[in-house]
């Protein structure tokens, strides 16, 4: 086999420019693919850890029903037993409980349909940063009668930091859920929906308000690592396999977000389709005209003795040999454009930064820095070579000395 | 000894609806050791039956028998192997492996032959030295004049201890001074390692050195006489 390498290796260097050119078009294709699909993984990953810290969590556990059937009557109370195999699982960062319901909001003569999600004021500031949205107004305490109310719901029931807001709804187990919470603060949230219903009360104070002391609707569930999910998921549906909770994925609370994900990827995947496609015609064109050029010298070597599955070896290893050059010098000029835009995202900025808030996206494009990227493009590379060379090889198959060495 | 025997072959082109009779019922013989040169015009079907002979086309009638196997009778796979073992050749244009040195391009069949590096080389030496290339072993053929390069194809036609060597009209391109030496360095090749060589040519100077010279004309032998 040595041989064959050492043949293989000095053939290709035998038209210097034609092996740089056919390694230009895969280092050009490796190059682009890896900085466009870092580009575009960066971005979901930052949809997601947008969407998974401002609202979902990377998982939620609900009383069993709850999330199919959202009532103030499927709520919960997180016992000690719930807590300790939370508690255990090294790969949770943090616990969020919540009390979420509708209600109706009111003010002077102004009524809306708002959503009142009851917090654990420094757990929730943790983990969306709700303190540092605060557009007016100051940060609730727990258990204070205050409420956080989203600028656009704020600006329909002309609310300001200091007024009133009337609420009125349902509470556990059919009483009546009213009251009065004077406006502590004002929040931009960065998602439009959101901003226009969302009303935050203290924890207890929505508790309160619903007459379900101790009880929740939701525990956020955020890990260290967003690899980790299928792991966890897995560990606490095993943990809590018959028992009265559901563990619901970002991907179940917000398929929406999935679904674009999923189409914005698919066209990703077309991109990379056709820079695949210039790879394999650029190294078919080298490998054919390779061929014809050498019809004769391979004529020679198959009159001498030389077997043509052997020749045909030598010539794939020729074609891997380019194809590896463009593949290493494509990951090793991407690299660090890659490395650097992950640490430092490109932030955008004028209206097209200010069309992304409105999505509840912080406007910035990291690249993602995922190894397991490189090695598949390293394998459709092999793939592509592979198959670029299946005809030539099965035209090698076909020579017949004689013919070939007459030229 | 005989080591190889051609048996009424015919080989007949079908080329566009008329048929060319290229070789026509040749028979010979040949015995270890013979310094044969198959002479004719251009178009006289001495490079076919010198193809034919090295198992690279087939016959359309007749046999060919190298040293007892009929060659007609191999599987394309098996006759690759039985030239590798038993048959040399030298080409017009030389045809070296341009991307291998000389040393490279004569071991280049005995690493075909999985034979053992140490002898490879031991080899490779032995012949370029016979070939009076001891001193451009590490050339590349595009270093090389045409001379020179014939010199490497001849070492390495016998660094398979073939049978017999097939050499067509391998004085073509060559001056008249290294058409001389290229002629004495086979001559006292044969005569050393006791190989047949069977010369397709219509040069002269080579058929004033073959031993025996076989005319062909128009597909047929005209003649076959041995000289001094």
């Amino acid at each position: 086999m040595r041989e064959y390498v050492k043949l293989a290796w000095r053939n290709i260097w035998r038209n210097k420019r034609r092996t740089l050119i056919t390694a230009a078009s895969v280092f050009f294709a490796i190059f682009f693919a890896l900085i466009m699909r870092s580009l575009q993984l960066g971005s979901y990953s930052n949809m997601i850890d947008n969407a998974v810290t401002l609202y979902s969590g990377h998982l939620q556990i609900h009383a069993k029903g709850y999330w199919d059937n959202k009532s103030i009557n499927r709520t919960m109370v997180a016992d000690d037993q719930l807590m300790g195999i939370l508690d255990k699982q090294e790969m949770v960062r943090q616990v969020v409980p919540r009390l979420e319901s509708f209600a109706l909001g009111s003010s002077g003569p102004q009524t809306k349909g708002v959503m009142v999600m009851g917090v654990d004021p420094a757990k929730q500031d943790e983990m969306s940063n709700l303190s540092g949205r605060l557009t007016k107004g100051k940060y609730f305490q727990p258990a204070e009668q205050a409420a956080i109310v989203g600028q656009t719901l704020a600006d329909y029931l002309r609310l300001g930091v200091g007024d009133t807001l009337v609420l009125l709804g349902q509470g556990f187990h059919g009483a009546t859920a009213a009251g009065k919470y004077t406006i502590k603060g004002i929040v931009g949230i960065p998602k439009p929906d959101l901003d226009n219903k969302m009303v935050y009360l203290p924890l207890q104070t929505a508790q309160q308000m619903y007459m379900a002391p101790n009880r929740l609707t939701t525990l956020a569930v955020n890990l260290h690592e967003h690899g980790d999910l299928s792991a966890a998921v897995t560990n606490l549906r095993n943990d809590l396999s018959g028992s009265r909770y559901e563990v619901k994925t970002w991907r179940e609370i917000m398929p929406e977000l999935v679904q674009q994900i999923r189409s914005d990827n698919a066209s990703g995947w077309i991109l990379l389709a056709i820079l695949y496609l210039i790879i394999a015609f650029g190294v078919f064109g080298t490998v054919m005209m390779m061929i014809n050029e050498r019809k004769r010298e391979f004529g020679v070597m198959i009159a001498v003795g030389m077997h043509k599955i052997k020749l045909a070896v030598v010539v794939t290893l020729e074609m891997a040999f380019i194809g590896l050059l463009g593949l290493l010098a494509g990951i090793a000029g991407s690299m660090p454009v890659i490395l650097y835009y992950h640490y430092h995202p490109i932030r955008l900025g004028g209206e097209v930064a200010e069309s992304i808030k409105d999505f509840g996206i912080e406007p910035i494009m990291p690249m993602a820095w995922q190894a397991d990227f490189y090695a598949s493009q390293t394998l459709i590379v092999a793939a592509i070579v592979v198959v670029a060379v299946l005809y030539p090889i099965y035209s090698i198959t076909r020579i017949r000395p004689v013919k070939a060495m007459r030229g | 000894m005989k080591i190889l025997t051609l048996n009424n072959v015919h080989k007949i082109y079908n080329e566009s609806e008329v048929q060319v009779h290229a070789v026509n019922g040749v028979s010979l013989e040949f015995d270890k050791g013979e310094f044969a040169a198959i002479v004719g015009p251009s178009g006289s079907g001495k490079t076919t039956l010198l193809n034919m002979i090295g198992g690279l086309d087939q016959p359309t009638e007749g046999e060919i028998i190298v040293d007892s196997t009929n060659i007609g009778s191999l599987k394309p796979s098996g006759l690759i192997d039985f030239r590798m073992y038993n048959i040399g050749f030298v080409f017009q244009a030389y045809n070296l492996i341009p991307v291998l040195t000389a040393r490279e391009n004569v071991e280049f069949i005995m690493h075909l032959q999985g034979r053992p590096r140490k002898e490879r080389e031991a080899r490779s030496r032995e012949l370029l030295e016979a070939v009076g290339l001891a001193d451009r072993m590490d050339s590349r053929p595009s270093k090389m004049s045409g001379g020179q390069q014939q010199r490497v194809a001849v070492a390495r036609a016998l660094a398979s201890k073939p049978k017999f060597v097939l050499a067509d009209e391998p004085t073509a391109n060559l001056d008249s001074h290294s058409t001389e030496n290229l002629l004495d360095i086979m001559e006292r090749l044969n005569r050393e390692e006791q190989v047949t060589f069977i010369f397709s040519t219509h040069d002269n100077r080579v058929v004033k050195k073959a031993r025996r010279v076989i005319t062909i004309e128009d597909g047929k032998v005209e003649s076959d006489s041995t000289q001094k």
